[in-house]
This record gives C-alpha cells, sequence and structure tokens, in this order.
C-alpha cells in the first residue's frame, strides 16, 4: 500500500540521501531518512489525530470564549463563560463533589490494590486468580454500576436484605446525600481495584526474588520485609499507576449518569456530569466548554506534579 | 518482564503454596492462613456481583420481591431474556411483574459489536502503523510529533468531545454507527504509545538483514515486524475492544436514537424508564448479562495474553 504513494511526491533536498531507502548503502546510512515512507505510515493516525484531537481540542477552547449553543454557530463574548463559572455555587459544589470522590477512590483503591498485588506475590503466581481478579474491569461502567445499583436498593437489594438480618437499619446507599459519592467510589473500587493490582503486581516481579530469601533467612517478618524491601522499591510503579488513575477518576460519569443522575440534591453532580448537562441539557456548549477548559487544567495540574514525583524517584531500582 | 511470567508454567501454583527454596513452616504458617483466607475473600466480593447478576436475570421479576434473600433464583424464568429480547407477549409480561418498554437488545447487540469491532481492526492497525514510523524511521520532527501526539492522553476526553459532536452534527452522521465509530477509528495516544514501547524492543538487525536482501518498509513491517508483535496487538486489541464494548459517554452524545444505540446507552435508558414502585430488576440484569457476557466469552479466549501483558499496558 505505501509504493504508490512513494513515488508520487518528490521530496525536495533530501532525496538524493534516500530514494527508496532499499537502496542506502549499509555504510552510509547515518542520515537516513525515510520522511515520504513515513508519511505513509502515519498518515490515518495523523488525520485521525488532526480532525478528532487537535482542531477540537483548539475549538474546544475558542467555544469557551463564545456562546456556542447545540444548534447553530456561536458568538464571540470574551470572559463572560469564566466569570459566570467563578460566580456559579454549582461549578464550585460539582468541583467539590468530585475531589471527595476522587479522594475516596483513589485512597482506597491503591491501599487494597497494593495489598492484592502483595497478597498475590508473596502466595501464589495462578493465572487464574489473576483472571478472576480482572474481571470486573472487563465489564462495562454502566453494567457494574447496574448491578450494585440493584444489590443496593433500598427494599430487596441483597446487601440490604442481609444487613436487616444481621439487626442493622437499612441503608439508603444512593439515596442518602452523605452516603452517595462514597456508594459510587466504592463501585468503582470494585471494578478498577483488580487492574490496578495486576499493574502492580507486574511491577513487584522485577524486584529481585533474593532480597525476600535474604530477608527471610534473616529472619526478617512478612510486615517487615513488606515496609522495608516492597514498598521503596515499588515507588516508581506507584508514581506511575497513580497518575494513571488519578487522571481517570476526575472523568467520573458513566456510574453517576446510570444511577443517580446528579442528586440527591446535587450531592453526586460531578464535575464531568456538570459538564455534561450544561451542554446537553441546557444547550449551552459555550459555558460547558468552559467548564471543561478548567477540568483541563486541573488535570494538567495534577498530572505535572505526580510526574515531578516520579521523575524524583526513579533512581530507586538501582 | 513478561519473560519470567510466561515462563511459569500455569497450573502449578493453585492451591499449594509456592515452591520456595526456603526454610518455610518455621513461623510463617499462621500467617500465611490468614493470607489466604484475605485472598479468599477477595475472590469472594469479586464473584458475588457476577452470581447475583445471574442469579437475578434468571429469576421471575414478581418472585424477587418476596423473596429478595434467597440465593438461588426465586421461581427459575427465562422472563427476563425474553422481555429484554422483545421476545415476551403482553400477557406474559404482565404475569411476571416485568416492565414493557420498546427495548430490543438484539439489535443493541448487533450495534455493540459492529461499533467494537471497527474501532478495535482500525485503531489497532493505525496505530501499529504510526507507532512503527516513530519508532523505526528516520524522519525530521519525529520525536517533536510524537511529544505532541502523547500530550493528548492528558486531555480529559470531554473536552475534545464537545467539539466533536458539534463536528459529527455537521458531518450529518448523527445517530449513525460511523458516527459513533469515527472519532475512535484511527488512533488513540495510548495505542500508539503502547505499540511503539513494543517496536522500540525489536532487534535493529532484523530489520538490516532484511533491508539488505531487499526489504521495502512495508515488506519489513508487514512481514516481519508484525507476526513478531502478535502478543502485542493481542493485548492492544483486547484492550481496545474492552473499552469501546464499554463506552458510554460518546454513544450517547451521538447515538441516541434506535437505530445507532449501542448496549451500554440502551442500559441506561432501561434504567431510567424503570418505575419506582416495582422495577424490572430481573429483565435489568438480563440485560446487563447481555452485555456482559460477549467481552466475558472473549476474555475465557483471550484472556491469558492479555494477564500475562498487563505490565506492559500500564507501565511499560
Amino acid at each position: 500500500m505505501s509504493a504508490p504513494a512513494m513515488t508520487r511526491r518528490p521530496v525536495p533536498t533530501r532525496s538524493t540521501a534516500t530514494g527508496p531507502s532499499r537502496t542506502t548503502s549499509p555504510r552510509g546510512k547515518r542520515p537516513r531518512n525515510d520522511f515520504r515512507v513515513a508519511l505513509v505510515f502515519i498518515g490515518p493516525a495523523a488525520l485521525g489525530f488532526i480532525v478528532f484531537f487537535l482542531v477540537p481540542t483548539l475549538r474546544g477552547i475558542w467555544f469557551s470564549f463564545t456562546d456556542q449553543n447545540l444548534i447553530g454557530a456561536g458568538e464571540f463574548i470574551g470572559l463572560e463563560n469564566y466569570t459566570r463559572m467563578f460566580a456559579d455555587p454549582l461549578f464550585w459544589n460539582s468541583l467539590l463533589v468530585t475531589l471527595e470522590y476522587v479522594f475516596i477512590n483513589i485512597a482506597v483503591q491503591t491501599v487494597l490494590a497494593v495489598g492484592i498485588a502483595v497478597l498475590m506475590h508473596r502466595l501464589t503466581q495462578s493465572v487464574v486468580i489473576r483472571g478472576i481478579v480482572l474481571l470486573p474491569y472487563l465489564v462495562a461502567n454502566v453494567v457494574v454500576a447496574l448491578v450494585w445499583f440493584w444489590m443496593f436498593d433500598y427494599s430487596t437489594g441483597v446487601v440490604n436484605v442481609i444487613i436487616d438480618t444481621i439487626g442493622l437499619d437499612r441503608m439508603a446507599f444512593f439515596g442518602n446525600e452523605a452516603t452517595a459519592i462514597p456508594t459510587i467510589a466504592l463501585i468503582n473500587v470494585w471494578r478498577h481495584v483488580g487492574y490496578t493490582a495486576l499493574l502492580i503486581f507486574a511491577g513487584l516481579q522485577t524486584i529481585p526474588k533474593e532480597l525476600y530469601e535474604a530477608g527471610a533467612i534473616d529472619g526478617a517478618s512478612e510486615a517487615r520485609m513488606f515496609r522495608s524491601i516492597t514498598l521503596p522499591l515499588l515507588r516508581p510503579v506507584m508514581a506511575l499507576v497513580l497518575v494513571i488513575t488519578v487522571v481517570g477518576s476526575f472523568q467520573i460519569f458513566d456510574t453517576v449518569a446510570v444511577t443517580t443522575e446528579g442528586g440527591p440534591v446535587d450531592a453526586t453532580r460531578v464535575i464531568y456530569y456538570y459538564i455534561y448537562q450544561q451542554a446537553f441539557q441546557r444547550f449551552d456548549l459555550g459555558y460547558a466548554s468552559a467548564l471543561s477548559v478548567f477540568l483541563l487544567v486541573v488535570l494538567a495540574v495534577v498530572a505535572f506534579i505526580q510526574l515531578r514525583l516520579l521523575r524524583s524517584n526513579r533512581s530507586d531500582l538501582a | 518482564m513478561t519473560g519470567t511470567l510466561q515462563g511459569l508454567p500455569v497450573s502449578s501454583a493453585p492451591i499449594s503454596q509456592t515452591p520456595r527454596p526456603r526454610p518455610r513452616g518455621r513461623r510463617i504458617r499462621p500467617g500465611r492462613v490468614v493470607a489466604w483466607i484475605a485472598l479468599a475473600l477477595v475472590m469472594v466480593i469479586t464473584l458475588f456481583p457476577f452470581y447475583w447478576m445471574l442469579r437475578t436475570a434468571f429469576s421471575s421479576n414478581s418472585a424477587l420481591f418476596l423473596d429478595p434473600g434467597n440465593p438461588l433464583p426465586a421461581e427459575f424464568s427465562w422472563g427476563g431474556f425474553r422481555r429484554v429480547l422483545g421476545l415476551a407477549t403482553p400477557e406474559e409480561i404482565a404475569a411476571d411483574g416485568g416492565s414493557s418498554g420498546t427495548l430490543d437488545f438484539w439489535l443493541y447487540l448487533r450495534n455493540s459489536m459492529i461499533v467494537a469491532s471497527a474501532i478495535t481492526a482500525g485503531q489497532v492497525f493505525f496505530s501499529s502503523l504510526a507507532a512503527y514510523a516513530f519508532a523505526r524511521l528516520h524522519w525530521p520532527g519525529r520525536d517533536v510529533v510524537f511529544f505532541i501526539f502523547l500530550t493528548a492522553l492528558m486531555v480529559p476526553p470531554i473536552f475534545v468531545q464537545l467539539p466533536n459532536f458539534v463536528l459529527i452534527r455537521d458531518l450529518g452522521l448523527l445517530n449513525t454507527l460511523p458516527g459513533i465509530i469515527l472519532p475512535f477509528l484511527f488512533m488513540t495516544p495510548f495505542a500508539v504509545f503502547f505499540m511503539r514501547q513494543f517496536f522500540l524492543g525489536i532487534n535493529h538487525e532484523v530489520e538490516e538483514a532484511a533491508r539488505l536482501d531487499g526489504a521495502g518498509h512495508a515488506r519489513i513491517f508487514f512481514g516481519i515486524v508484525l507476526p513478531m508483535s502478535r502478543t502485542p496487538l493481542f493485548t492492544l486489541a483486547l484492550l481496545t475492544f474492552i473499552t469501546a464494548w464499554g463506552e458510554y459517554f460518546w454513544p450517547l452524545l451521538v447515538g441516541r436514537s434506535d437505530e445507532a444505540r449501542v448496549l451500554t446507552v440502551a442500559l441506561g435508558i432501561f434504567r431510567s424508564q424503570t418505575p419506582q414502585t416495582g422495577p424490572d430488576w430481573a429483565g435489568l440484569m438480563a440485560a446487563t448479562l447481555i452485555a456482559a457476557v460477549p467481552v466475558l466469552i472473549l476474555f475465557l479466549l483471550l484472556g491469558r495474553r492479555l494477564i500475562d501483558n498487563l505490565g506492559y499496558s500500564g507501565t511499560k
């Protein structure tokens, strides 16, 4: 598929150095230039990137300065969307709710994932067990949300039936302002913890076994080995895993959309859902774009900070 | 990393302890028992919701309310499946206490299949091509372009999806399957990054030898590099399929109408149509099962490589 395109456009200066690269002599290949071939290889991806990532990014920033709606074109209105945003209590609320979600989700998930990874690492290499741990991740967010929505149902959900049998009070997991976000956060821990655990598990595989053997000979306890060997050597992997999971966690939408729809009151109106509502229920694409510019900046800052931490940890395994 | 994982015999370690040449049985035993119990608990919590989905889907909906704690299906019934697949008669629906929505999960299953398969095929293929150009070809500006590609990883999807919605609308592709597929068809930064990581590790000598034999880049790529990359390609394809299959936000924006509705969107609609009193839990769980099973089957068939290669995708 590359042959016709290669012969089409003569590349001005470098063409003598490259030619079709088959003729390059093995010795003088340093200034090799595969520009025309590369163009063919990268063409479709570059097209997709420009049309669906690059241009929309610029367009999204432009939208945030306009009163773009869902139907027509928008007019430039300067910083109006941004001033409105900073004065919008619902926006600040959505930010707070999102942060609460991210905090609970990441804290619980990270601790559990490390625990599961270490358990697997020290107990078994079984592929079956690792497969089971990964199962929830395979299922769509929406499916996971609905299954737990059913299991947490107030009157007939199995969790409340069990709670009732034990003699405790039934809980309205999704229906209570105080428990809605923790509930959603824990549901998504259930879905993602196995995947995260397997990433950490892969990191654990890189720690030399001899360290543990030496520790065991010295009579170190498992807890001691965890603190002195596993944790320090795992830090670079952990930093990377955290970047991925935190950025992903900010994008909580699916679970909210199919269970609480932002309620009760505004208790679960996370920022992603608020943006969605502004754009597709209020048809205010301009304002929604301003909100997502803000989200973009927040995520960039979060990722930047974490990557800095990652770099400073790089030497740990050396 | 992968090598060590794959080298392990699969069945060597199920319940018995890992045979490790170290003095054991001294004082580790009780600790190990506790650890195994903890791991077993993790397994139970992981698996129980799947079982409950199954148990509910095969229950008669009206019986669910009378017998909510029954660990077995309450009055075994195919009713839930018959309703969501549009096979149940109105009398049957009324008798079963189900909802009489007009959802046709055959259609949505088909749509999801088309969408996820097309995205997987296109994305893996085009991203591999690009990754090869980034990893093995020499051209000016390569690293700058790659860096620009990578920055897209940091952009939250919703940010580009608002303008993309306007684009798809202007193209007249709202409520069509191509409209759902197109933005994901050519690349994702992750897929390019993933494949590039692998291509970087391939020995240069293989290519050099082929080049001396007169093979062009196309021949080298399709004849040598791709066949060598079966495992990462597989892993990437499975991950891409899982992601595409589970995607909710984008199809919710552009695929609301019946003919372009995928399973996730249909589930959301099913749930929002559910009445407050006496919801059709059996039907809902049957529908979620239909949405979950294809990926689970795929995982049963191909999951081994995914598990072995996960370290790749997340970290290196």
